[in-house]
């Protein structure tokens, strides 16, 4: 069986595209002759050719700026980051520009921002970011955070045909760490997304429903439907579970799965939710685990306050509070840049035991 | 150029009266380029214009109508009163709607160049900032890879001597803006903004050159910003004699007396002009001003192109009444 690692199923993703539109193009820093800083964009400049595939000056607000202006004029701009965290540079064009056209004018900013994410490789504060609130507090902005191989694909694929702007959070601690054939179908309970579960008792107006709108709408704005495609806003149940809930996303969806396989060993079920999107995000598939299991734990590898994670438990409060039987508890990285040094960074990075604790906590609560 | 600088002063007046809300920035001073460096445009060219080129979206087919509609911020007008003054710009239509983060457009600009050349048209774009943007690094960043790629761009300087209060000699040591061209490998000029005739030649050379492949130009049109950066702005940082030695040169007048004076525009024809103009303004105010508000719901609505509304978290009522409805 052949396995695609993380970062391979994003160069898929992008050849794959290409291929299919002509209006798809690649732009970013040393993304051409070098193949990117990861060699996520490798080959993509002997196949496409350098007016698809532009090496770009350092210049972030450049970039992201002739971005925001060929997908005014008709192109689906991908622009890459070299690190998430150099997106502050054009962090204005993006908030300020890209993410107001459409409210403001009915203008439609088709572009994807590629920013590869996240600790762990020792990158120190500067290689390291998770940046995914700055953006998810600027309305216009959609935000995708895949944490496996399979999902960076579709999700990928989906943004580059989304009408609108799309940050796409890579975690390149899982460029080359994490595999997967993705080929082999799947077992419902390993992959379902949770509106289309038979578990719960949610809203039944959503699942297929949702599936089928989403392609109707597809088809009339001309676009061929394609089950390669992963929709936005459908977290999936990536371990079933009775006794507790994670939340998570992105690099936490690893340590959390290992997390309830430790406790699972002692027959206790964690249900591991992973959100795949944060704009839109499944806060429907959140209540409905949480009125499952009543207890819930949120993990993020980003810092603490008004994290992501603080929007989860903040909606958990307010929706779902009567299903509670423990506090909320988060799992985070503290408010601090992010150290360089190995025993620092690993002080600050979440971690499997992390988790553990703070699981058995809720279950002894 | 005298429709510009009505409609201006009708806007200043509804502002005066509290009628139009938020800032009430004018190009007054500035129609000679607005009008000069668009009209060098063919139809398909883009125009990347400022919150001053009044001049600029009525040569590009925005009537007076509209834009009354965008300042009286009616559920008729293009933004149904989510932005302010002249931040038009519909799809499809070849000016781009700016913000106010002037500087930011200049990289959007050379995108949209891109992408008309990467699609084999053979649009030229103009985008314009005033000296104040000058100062900003997306300046540096898009001239530096607009020359680098040879982009089909026209980048504009509309140097009006003051950004909000602060003067040029506060804000570059550059004897000319357009000698910066030269560190970026390109072209630049600088001309007398208030000079409709110099703007247009230079313009039209310009457009040219990046038409034929040759790059981008950088222009640099000098005139007088002739009232405050907005109308709440009481102006006194700028002394009397400046205003005054500048008055001598306003555009408009500058127009028609040499018009005057060529024999192609009689002291009637002008009367007649203003009439004109006046009647399709105040036919433009009472239109608008009939029209409604947006309705107060529309403000949450169109963030994105594509977007389930049942993804937008509830509140709490909302949420137990859907509940309760389905069990």
């Amino acid at each position: 069986m052949a396995e695609t690692t993380y970062l391979e199923a994003i160069r898929q993703a992008l050849f794959e595209e290409m291929h299919r539109d002509q209006t798809v193009f690649c732009l970013g820093q040393d993304i051409g002759h070098f193949g990117g800083a990861f060699k996520v964009t490798r080959g993509l400049l002997e196949t496409f050719g350098p007016s698809r595939v532009i090496d770009m000056p350092i210049a972030e607000s450049a970039i992201v700026g002739v971005a925001i202006g060929a997908a005014l004029r008709g192109l689906r701009p991908v622009a890459e980051m070299q690190f998430a965290d150099f997106v502050t540079g054009g962090f204005s064009q993006l908030v300020n520009n890209a993410a107001t056209f459409h409210y403001r004018l009915g203008v439609s900013v088709p572009m994807v921002v590629r920013l590869p994410s996240g600790g762990g490789v020792g990158g120190g504060p500067f290689h390291s970011r998770n940046p995914e609130a700055w953006f998810t507090h600027a309305p216009g902005l959609k935000v995708v955070a895949p944490a496996t191989p399979r999902d960076a694909r579709r999700l990928l694929k989906a943004a580059i045909r989304d009408p609108d702007p799309v940050i796409f959070l890579e975690q390149k601690y899982l460029y080359r760490r994490l595999k997967e054939d993705l080929e082999q179908e799947l077992e419902d309970a390993d992959y379902a997304d949770y509106a289309d579960g038979a578990e719960g008792s949610g809203f039944e107006e959503r699942g297929d429903d949702a599936v089928r709108a989403s392609r109707t709408r597809a088809r009339a704005e001309g676009e061929e439907e394609d089950s390669d495609l992963l929709a936005f806003g459908r977290a999936r149940v990536a371990r079933r579970g009775e006794h507790v809930s994670i939340v998570t996303y992105a690099n936490g969806v690893g340590l959390s799965l290992d997390a309830a396989h430790v406790l699972g060993q002692e027959g206790i079920q964690v249900e591991v939710l992973d959100l795949r999107t944060l704009v839109p995000w499944d806060y429907e598939a959140v209540l409905k685990t949480v009125a499952k299991t009543g207890r819930l734990l949120v993990v993020q590898e980003a810092t603490r306050t008004t994290g992501f994670a603080s929007e989860v438990c903040a909606v958990v409060a307010e929706l779902g509070f009567e299903n509670l039987d423990a506090p909320i508890r988060r799992v985070t990285a503290p408010d601090t840049p992010t150290p360089s040094e190995q025993g620092l960074e690993a002080f600050v990075r979440p971690n499997c035991d992390r988790i553990v604790e703070a699981l058995r906590w809720l279950l002894a609560y | 150029m005298v429709l510009s600088r009505r409609l201006e002063m009708r806007i200043v007046e509804l502002y005066r009266q509290g009628v139009v809300t938020g800032g009430c920035y004018t190009g007054i001073g500035n129609e000679a380029t607005s009008v000069g460096t668009a009209l060098v445009l063919e139809g398909g060219d883009v125009l990347v214009p400022t919150h001053r080129d009044m001049g600029s979206h009525l040569v590009r087919g925005h009537t007076p109508l509209e834009i009354m509609r965008q300042y009286l911020k009616r559920a008729t007008s293009q933004t149904g009163g989510r932005d302010t003054g002249l931040h038009l710009g519909r799809e499809g239509s070849n000016i781009v709607g700016m913000i106010s983060h002037l500087a930011h457009m200049m990289p959007v600009a050379v995108g949209v160049a891109l992408a008309e050349r990467m699609q084999d048209r053979r649009s030229v774009v103009l985008t314009t900032v005033g000296d104040g943007a000058t100062s900003l690094g997306d300046f540096h960043e898009s001239l530096n890879f607009a020359a680098v790629s040879k982009a089909p761009v026209v980048f504009v300087i509309v140097n009006n001597q003051y950004a909000y209060s602060t003067p040029t000699t506060l804000q570059f040591a550059s004897k000319k803006l357009s000698d910066r061209a030269t560190g970026y490998g390109m072209v630049g000029h600088t001309v007398d903004g208030t000079d409709v005739f110099e703007v247009l030649c230079a313009t039209e050379e310009a457009v040219a050159r990046a038409r034929a492949g040759d790059g981008p130009t950088l222009l640099e049109c000098v005139t007088m910003r002739m009232r405050g950066h907005s109308e709440h702005d009481d102006f006194k940082y700028v002394p009397a004699e400046l205003i005054e030695r500048w008055s001598a040169w306003d555009p408009v007048e500058r127009l028609s007396a040499y018009l005057g004076e060529q024999g192609l525009l009689t002291p009637g024809a002008r009367t007649q002009i203003e009439q004109a103009v006046a009647e399709e303004i105040e036919d433009a105010v009472h239109t608008a001003q009939a029209e409604p508000l947006p309705a107060p719901q529309s403000a949450v609505k169109d963030v994105f192109r594509r977007w389930d509304d049942r993804a937008t978290v509830p509140d709490i009522e909302t949420y137990e009444a859907r509940r309760i409805r389905h069990g």
